[in-house]
């Protein structure tokens, strides 16, 4: 494995009551969070392709692991979002090689589909700094249901040398959806959008 | 005495390969679970509080049982633990404190006996408020390879009538731990504390 982890860490909410009122079956997500060696550390490097291949690990490694943790099939999974956050002596260009050109794909694999745009958020900050990781459906990013958002953050972490690497998924939208738009049930999965 | 209503669970697992030495061979977990429960008594005092201690083993049991299987599901592998309160704005300390019996008496019973005491630590908060749990070794506290706490906490919670309720466990020794004191191998087990 070309990325350095230092350690990673997985994150499962269950919301079963939200004002009052049972969330029947509750909302899950989960977040898998690697801590890794930023190898471009503290000096401008040009060519970030070795990021961009740690990017395609952490995808399938990450994806896998959330997925786990909601104890489910990868293709029963509803949104999904991706977030980095750089240390202090990092560039937030490092979290964008990570994020963007190779990611995606892996996770797509282990969810079985995703149609649409990976939702994405990054940062540079200190240790204990959070991550809002943006979170929409992965087959229709319309759905507006499952418009939503998982803080995650790791007290430790990112040391100055270090990128936080996070991979969001749910099973499900928000606890009370009634803002209106797009269902899940009307769903068509041709351009990711609708 | 009142219900428990359980509005939210959180399931936290860190696994850390290194801290910038030799990477374990067997990395070092540490996990804690959190509910967010409604705080029955925020708001007034009320003087009678002490059976609310009991009406929370059930949720302790599950919570301890849940926070076991997040590590592997073998009680066995469990070497350290600790556990924790916050009390959202509307509550007191005092409230925090009914957590002392029953998250204590649910880790030792999901674990099939543990003779040290369990650490905590509790406060009053809003949401987001971030809590340290520490944490020592099951059997003997002045196990010093042990000695450990893990950071949690959850950005919707605790609302001022909520408390959330934290038991925390690990596989281990610190993933570097050298700073000498009673090892794991030199335990007596007579005492709960050498």
């Amino acid at each position: 494995m070309k990325a350095k982890i230092r350690k990673i860490v997985t994150i499962v909410e269950e919301t079963r009551i939200e004002m009052d009122r049972a969330v029947e079956p509750p909302t899950r997500r989960a977040a898998a969070v690697a801590v890794i060696e930023n190898p471009f550390a503290g000096r401008y490097v040009d060519d970030l392709s070795l990021l961009i291949d740690i990017g395609e690990e952490l995808g399938d490694l990450l994806a896998g692991r959330a997925v786990a943790a909601l104890g489910i099939e990868g293709p029963r999974a509803e949104s999904y979002g991706k977030a980095a956050a750089v240390g202090e002596n990092g560039e937030l260009e490092h979290a964008a090689a990570i994020l963007h050109p190779k990611l995606g794909a892996p996770v797509r694999k282990v969810l079985g589909k995703g149609a649409a745009l990976i939702p994405s958020s990054k940062k540079r900050g200190g240790p204990g700094v959070s991550l809002d990781v943006p979170l929409g459906h992965k087959d229709a990013a319309f759905v507006r249901s499952h418009f939503d958002g998982m803080e995650v953050r790791i007290a430790d972490a990112p040391r100055a040398n270090e990128i936080v690497v996070a991979v969001a998924v749910t099973d499900s939208g928000r606890p009370h959806p009634r803002v209106g738009g797009l269902t899940k049930s009307e769903i068509k999965g041709v351009d990711g959008l609708r | 005495m009142p219900s428990v209503e359980l509005r939210k669970r959180v399931t936290i697992v860190e696994e850390i390969f290194h801290e910038g030495g030799p990477i374990a061979t067997i990395p070092y977990r540490r996990a804690a679970i959190l509910a967010i429960i409604r705080n029955p008594f925020a708001g007034r005092y009320v003087e009678d509080i002490v059976g609310f201690s009991d009406d929370l083993k059930p949720l302790g049991l599950e919570m301890a049982t849940a926070l076991i299987a997040a590590l592997g599901g073998d009680p066995r592998a469990i070497q350290g633990y600790g556990k924790g309160a916050i009390v959202g704005a509307a509550g007191e300390i005092e409230h925090g404190a009914l957590w002392h019996v029953p998250g204590g008496y649910a880790m030792r019973e999901a674990l099939g006996g543990a003779m040290a005491i369990v650490p905590s630590a509790k406060k009053v908060a809003g949401p987001g408020a971030r809590l340290d749990v520490p944490i020592t070794h099951i059997n003997a506290s002045y196990v010093r390879s042990h000695f450990d706490a893990i950071e949690v906490g959850v950005a919707d919670a605790p609302r001022a009538d909520e408390m959330l309720l934290a038991l925390a466990m690990t596989t281990g020794a610190r993933v570097h731990n050298r700073a000498g004191g009673l090892e794991a191998s030199e335990i007596k087990g007579l005492d709960g504390l050498r």
